[in-house]
């Protein structure tokens, strides 16, 4: 195995459990059309790869993301973060932890 | 893996490479048509540029090799294709030239996303240049971005180029001549989540960049065609348009090649005097090859519409409402376009899989994409339904024969996704959970210019196909059927007198000639089907190419009556057997052709493309036993209930 591929490896997000804060906190996965909210963390089921693609794609904590549509029974959903569109399905959102916006 | 010595066109040595990256559907693949003058396809869908493609471009005096790589989010790459990247990338990578310097492509419009990836290119400490795209869009939906402040933060050069403009296209070239002598960042930007994140959001503040709004023209137009009723409404009724489209569009210039080539061979009849020579050019060029080529208008017209497709961006959506059905077969919504460009031909619908994450993904999507109607299937199912459903009868308001058409193209889809469940629930490794995630474009009025080249690329390698494969074999079909020679006494002692007959002479030497020798041979395997040795062999020859089916009847269609095949066709009768005498293309019969041609893998190509992406004989292998059990016992079925029923 190269350097440059160990250094990729080393990429790999460390997912690290948040400090439990109170307030509206859910899952992505739980939000209704037309919400918005704010990423809290992303969830160590998520396995590192995934997670560091969640990151890559924008998923970052602070980052605002709304639910802008559902696919006809609830799932894939196209959500709208760091300002374009993307579907995930519900075995990703599940797995996003978020604070709920007013 | 195989993708490592995909698709480079030309090995240039000796000049400086620079490599394009950026994220799918940045803009990179029209950057670098425009760079390099070549024509590589472009589409609004994430991911087009599934292979590296490579080009020369001209700046300061100097040729450059640009390479275009497939588009990433990252360069920790989770598919084959992301793997391309990162190896080019990577300079410890010994099997793989290292680019002198990067092009990277940022999406003025999704800032925020793609700088990550900058700092992970940044981190390779190859030279890098950024190219911003879409500024125009950016302005449009309100979003701000400093651009020389930009070039200050991150210390590498940034140019913006709007797509076409030769003012900012100028400017990139001189930059491009002395790559070596670009400013490069202090210090590598981090690319560890919380301080890249960090690095991110002070680069977005130095720059004055504020985030877009939504695209209004996208969210009005996805409010209809995403809405869960209307937009799966939508969906059906564009595919359901597609077919009949084909059908009503391309008729009457189908029917112009047509009469075309028969002007043709009439002009042979006359002017040609020698039998052979006559015989030759009149049944098996014009005949054979020329009934193949009659079908570029309807080929034309399934790449065009494809094209618009991707090109608007629809694709993504079609993606996006098929996800769910796609779940229910254990794919996801990419997998799906896979399937769809297998429309269109099963060759860039596998090399398409590459965008799959899952080995197991991409192992049943490779599986399946035969299963979809390709264009190659579209010239015999035209043949054939025009002998099976007259033209002039209708279900409703829709024509018959595009209904059948259609309901064909649905039964191949479907049986394509419950192979994709068989291979997905027999696979027995199990790797890890890969994400799901799809970019949703926004909407985009594609440019003429690259739907034209779209459709024109893909005519080209038909009529290459047509030159090659088909052409080859329908010569060899030709001495095959004509062969072995008979002499007029030969044919007189038979009964047949050549001068009064000349059709009697021609059917006595095809019935007597060594394909019909093969066509008996394997009838025991065909006959339940009520195939004769003529459609044998057509089905036999057509295990090289599809089209060469419709080649051979129109062969020996032609050798009857040059100017109405169809009707030649209609009223052929079986030559010998228990049916001797009665219709050979009856309906049971044409329908369970049809649904032989369904399942049958009858492609050398697709074969051969399975071998490179897989790697081995193997899967080939599996997928020609498999298709060919398929498309025989489905075929049997076919006969026995439309026999019953008709």
């Amino acid at each position: 195995m190269s350097i440059g591929t160990l250094r990729l490896h080393e990429r790999h997000a460390r997912v690290t459990p948040a400090a439990r804060q109170p307030g509206a906190e859910g899952r992505l996965a739980d939000l209704r059309k037309g919400m918005t909210a704010e990423i809290v963390d992303l969830d160590l089921a998520l396995g590192d790869s995934t997670a560091r693609r969640l990151f890559d794609l924008g998923f970052v904590p602070g980052a605002r993301v709304s639910v802008l549509r559902k696919a006809p029974m609830g799932d894939p959903v196209i959500l709208q973060v760091a300002g374009y569109e993307v579907a995930l399905r519900k075995a990703q959102t599940q797995s996003v932890r978020v604070r709920r916006l007013s | 893996m195989s993708a490592h010595r995909s698709t480079v066109a030309a090995a240039v040595t000796g000049q400086a490479r620079l490599a394009l990256v950026g994220s799918p559907n940045s803009g990179k693949t029209t950057l670098f048509n425009a760079l390099t003058g070549l024509r590589t396809k472009t589409g609004n869908y994430p991911g087009v540029t599934v292979a590296r493609y490579e080009g020369v471009a001209r700046a300061g005096g100097h040729d450059l090799v640009i390479e275009d790589l497939p588009g990433t989010y990252s360069l920790a790459p989770i598919s084959p294709d992301e793997q391309v990247v990162a190896d080019v990338l990577d300079p410890d990578n010994a099997n793989i030239t290292t680019p002198d310097a990067v092009l990277v492509t940022l999406d003025a419009t999704t800032l925020g996303r793609s700088l990550g990836l900058l700092a992970q290119v940044l981190q390779t400490g190859l030279p890098v240049c950024v190219v911003l795209t879409f500024t125009d869009e950016l302005a449009r939906r309100g979003g701000t971005l400093d651009v020389p402040a930009l070039q200050r933060a991150l210390g590498v050069p940034v140019v913006s180029v709007t797509c076409g403009s030769r003012v900012d296209l100028g400017q990139l070239q001189r930059l491009l001549a002395d790559s070596a002598d670009w400013q490069r960042p202090v210090i590598a930007p981090p690319t560890e989540p919380t301080a890249a994140h960090a690095w991110v959001k002070s680069l977005t503040l130095r720059a004055c960049y504020t985030v877009p709004v939504a695209d209004r023209r996208t969210q009005r137009i996805d409010a209809v065609l995403l809405h869960p009723v209307w937009g799966t409404l939508v969906f059906f009724a564009t595919m359901f348009a597609f077919f009949q489209i084909i059908f009503t569009v391309a008729a009457p210039l189908q029917d112009g090649v047509q009469s075309g080539f028969s002007w043709l061979g009439t002009l042979v009849a006359d002017h040609v005097s020698n039998p052979l020579l006559a015989g030759f050019l009149g049944n098996a060029l014009i005949g054979g090859v020329g009934s193949v080529l009659t079908f570029v208008p309807q080929i034309a017209l399934l790449f065009l519409m494809i094209s618009l497709l991707e090109g608007t961006g629809y694709l993504s959506r079609a993606a996006f409402l098929m996800d769910r059905l796609m779940a229910q077969v254990g794919l996801e919504g990419r997998a799906f376009v896979a399937l769809l460009s297998s429309l269109a031909c099963a060759i860039p619908g596998i090399m398409a899989t590459r965008s799959l994450p899952s080995a197991r993904d991409r192992f049943a999507t490779m599986m399946s994409a035969p299963l979809m109607t390709c264009s190659a299937r579209l010239t015999v199912y035209v043949l054939l339904i025009g002998i099976l459903v007259n033209p002039d009868a209708s279900v409703g308001p829709f024509g018959a024969q595009g209904v059948v058409m259609f309901t064909l193209y649905l039964v191949g889809a479907l049986s394509a996704m419950a192979t994709a469940w068989v291979f997905k629930a027999v696979s027995s490794r199990g790797g890890p959970a890969l994400p799901f995630y799809m970019e949703m474009p926004s909407y985009r009025l594609p440019r003429a210019r690259s739907i034209a080249l779209s459709v024109w690329d893909s005519c080209r390698g038909f009529l290459r196909k047509v030159g090659r494969i088909i052409l080859v074999v329908t010569v060899v079909l030709w001495l095959l059927l004509n062969l072995p020679m008979r002499g007029d006494a030969q044919l007189r002692s038979a009964g047949v007198n050549p001068a009064d007959k000349p059709a009697a002479a021609t059917s006595y030497v095809l019935d007597h000639s060594y394909a019909a020798n093969v066509g008996h041979a394997v009838e025991p395997a065909f006959e339940p089907l009520g195939f004769d040795w003529r459609i044998n062999i057509g089905v036999l020859a057509s295990l090289s190419a599809r089209e060469v089916f419709v080649a051979t009847l129109g062969q020996v269609a032609a050798a009857e009556n040059p100017d109405q095949p169809t009707k030649v066709l209609q009223q052929m009768t079986y030559t010998d057997g228990p049916h001797q005498g009665k219709k050979l293309f009856t309906p049971a019969t044409t329908a369970a052709l049809l649904v032989f041609f369904l399942y049958a893998l009858q492609c050398m190509s697709t074969i051969g493309v399975m071998r490179r992406e897989t790697g081995g004989w193997r899967w080939p292998a599996v997928a020609f036993g498999y298709m060919f059990v398929l498309a025989w016992t489905m075929a049997l079925l076919t006969h026995v209930i439309v026999g019953a029923l008709t």
